[in-house]
């Protein structure tokens, strides 16, 4: 796990480009490669826009956003955007130049294939973020299977590179949910690891086809967040046997062996968006 | 700019608001920096119960209008966990934290919760053992197992349960006095009648919200981009407290209230964001000034702050 800089750095946005219904920000952060900050795969930052972060009729938002990061290229870093609620709108209308506060990278990412399992990608909505940088660093083919709501939504597939997609309306790819082609590919091979991240529902689906088949799975949840770093104890989930875990620090990727039913509520923290 | 407070000396006057930060979850993220940087010039430990606490269902969190409703509930491994396991890694952290060259470690205060004075009393005696607690925060924002009301909003009753715990210990008693009162200077003055060296205030103010009411576009659950709505309380716990720049204004006035009506030192905190803030709290009486909410959106504000306050005595002196 990277260490993070202590304490949130000021970098400069140097784009920002629409892909299907999501959005592209991209921000330079020259610690990538030095001082130990390089972000591993699932691992996630707290970012907020340097200008104009609150304010308007809402006096929203107050709170940095935790975003997945997508990818590395050379020193500049990628978070997938959607616009959701008043965090993610400003955040979506950041312009090459502006500025970015980011902490992290934060929490625990990834971790690489015991064997020489076939890894399989499963991905939601914008979820499919730290599956980019997942399939970026990882040395075998990778199989990877997209589940988005519509067209417009789907076309963030091309994060990642030969994927799968199921859309809810049938527009694009399969007609229905990615679960149900992971149970498929789980039936071709069932000596597969799975990766995944996506809503709670999604995730809650692969959770129990994995259990069911015994497949190992690491989980990288969605969880709104005020800190980022342990200290507010506010996006947690229930934890098999008893009691919870924080995603922020004992995730974002979390073994599914290690988990409850994941529930819609779990790890939410209301109008963090 | 170093202030002595209750017999101690500290670096400076800003520490954290119990519960806003966790040293030890900090220094795995952060590692070694988190003690060359070390924000606080004293550090206060999240409320500690004497049986160990899960904490509330999530959801635990809200933002609302430019603060954050928490309803965690006090999750913690217990006392006796506490002092076995973080007692000595928190000692080994705050040992020369801030890079101070020759410095004394940075104070840990302990802060803690019962439901009772016998169980207060119990606590204060295990904490009063352990040479790493300099001294002891109370958190009155519980309610009585007997009556149901919050020890700490009832002047009588505060007065009361700290004259009873107070010869448990020999270190600096403060008492973490709570917003949700008809008259908050009275409960600062039962508790110095108690016994109190110290007050710190404001926690947290009582507050609600109502999950969105967003259109579903989809069954519960059965899309593959989720969604969420139900018009019912948001947090698992039912309400929660309000914290942040919303609080700022109340904690000022409050701060004020209590400076006016006591002799013993206070620590003023609620919604503080810059130097401005700090010094604020400062000019009205109060000797420390804690940090809480802001240390979320940035864990190193602490320092950003008291560097700042530093600045600022400079220019005036």
């Amino acid at each position: 796990m990277s260490e993070a800089p202590f304490g949130r750095r000021l970098l400069e946005v140097t784009g920002n480009d629409e892909l299907g219904a999501y959005r592209v920000l991209r921000a330079l952060d020259p610690d990538v490669g030095g001082r130990g900050s390089t972000p591993e795969p699932g691992q996630f930052a707290m970012i907020a826009a340097a200008e104009h972060w609150g304010g308007g009729e809402e006096q929203r938002p107050y709170l940095p956003r935790a975003f997945s990061i997508a990818r590395l290229a050379g020193e500049e870093c990628h978070f997938l955007l959607e616009d959701v609620g008043p965090g993610t709108r400003r955040l979506c209308e950041l312009r090459a130049g502006d500025g970015l506060w980011v902490l992290g990278p934060l929490g625990r990412g990834f971790l690489a294939p015991a064997d020489r399992r076939r890894a399989l990608l499963v991905g939601g909505g914008v979820g499919i973020a730290p599956l980019a940088i997942l399939q970026d660093t990882l040395e075998h083919d990778t199989t990877v299977l997209l589940g988005f709501r519509d067209r417009s939504r789907a076309e963030g597939a091309a994060l990642l590179r030969g994927a799968h997609v199921a859309t809810d309306d049938g527009s694009v790819g399969h007609h229905g949910l990615v679960t149900e082609l992971l149970a498929a590919e789980l039936e071709r091979d069932r000596h597969a690891v799975v990766y995944a991240c996506g809503p709670a529902a999604m995730l809650e689906g692969v959770r129990a086809i994995c259990e069911e088949r015994a497949t190992p799975a690491q989980l990288a949840l969605e969880a709104g967040m005020a800190c980022g770093f342990g200290a507010c104890f506010g996006c947690v989930v229930p934890r098999r046997g008893g009691g919870y875990l924080r995603v922020c620090v004992d995730g974002p990727v979390i073994d599914a062996a290690e988990l409850e039913r994941i529930d819609e509520h779990a790890g939410g923290a209301g109008g963090t968006q | 700019m170093t202030v002595e407070f209750c017999g101690i000396t500290l670096a400076h006057p800003v520490v954290n608001g119990s519960g806003t930060f966790d040293a030890l979850a900090a220094r795995r993220v952060f590692g070694e920096q988190l003690r060359e940087r070390f924000p606080f010039a004293a550090y206060v430990s999240k409320t500690i119960t004497l049986e160990p606490r899960a904490g509330n269902p999530p959801p635990r969190l809200w933002e609302s209008p430019a603060g954050l409703i928490n309803s965690i509930g006090l999750p913690n491994k217990g006392l006796e966990r506490y002092i076995a396991e973080d007692l000595p890694e928190l000692a080994e952290l705050l040992d020369g934290a801030g890079n101070r060259a020759g410095a004394e470690p940075v104070p840990l205060i302990t802060n803690v919760m019962g439901a009772s004075a016998e169980e207060l009393s119990t606590m204060l005696d295990a904490c009063d053992a352990r040479p790493e607690i300099a001294a002891i925060e109370l958190n009155v924002s519980c309610p009585n197992v007997k009556t149901g009301l919050d020890i700490g909003a009832d002047p009588v009753q505060l007065e009361d349960v700290v004259r009873t715990v107070r010869p448990r210990t020999c270190k600096p008693l403060i008492v973490k006095l709570t917003p949700n009162t008809a008259d908050v200077g009275a409960c600062a003055l039962a508790a110095e009648r108690g016994g109190a060296d110290a007050l710190s205030l404001i926690n947290t103010l009582r507050a609600s919200a109502l999950a969105p009411r967003a259109p579903r576009s989809h069954p519960a659950g059965a899309g593959n981009s989720g969604a969420g709505d139900a018009a019912a309380p948001w947090l698992g716990g039912g309400t929660g407290g309000l914290s942040g720049p919303a609080i700022r204004a109340v904690a000022l006035a409050q701060v004020a209230a209590v400076t006016a009506r006591v002799a013993i030192p206070v620590i003023g905190m609620g919604g503080v964001q810059s130097p401005g803030h700090a010094r604020d709290l400062l000019d009205v009486g109060a000797t420390l000034v804690a940090v809480g909410t802001e240390s979320f959106r940035d864990p190193a504000a602490a320092a950003r702050i008291a560097e700042g306050l530093h600045a600022m005595a400079t220019r005036a002196g």
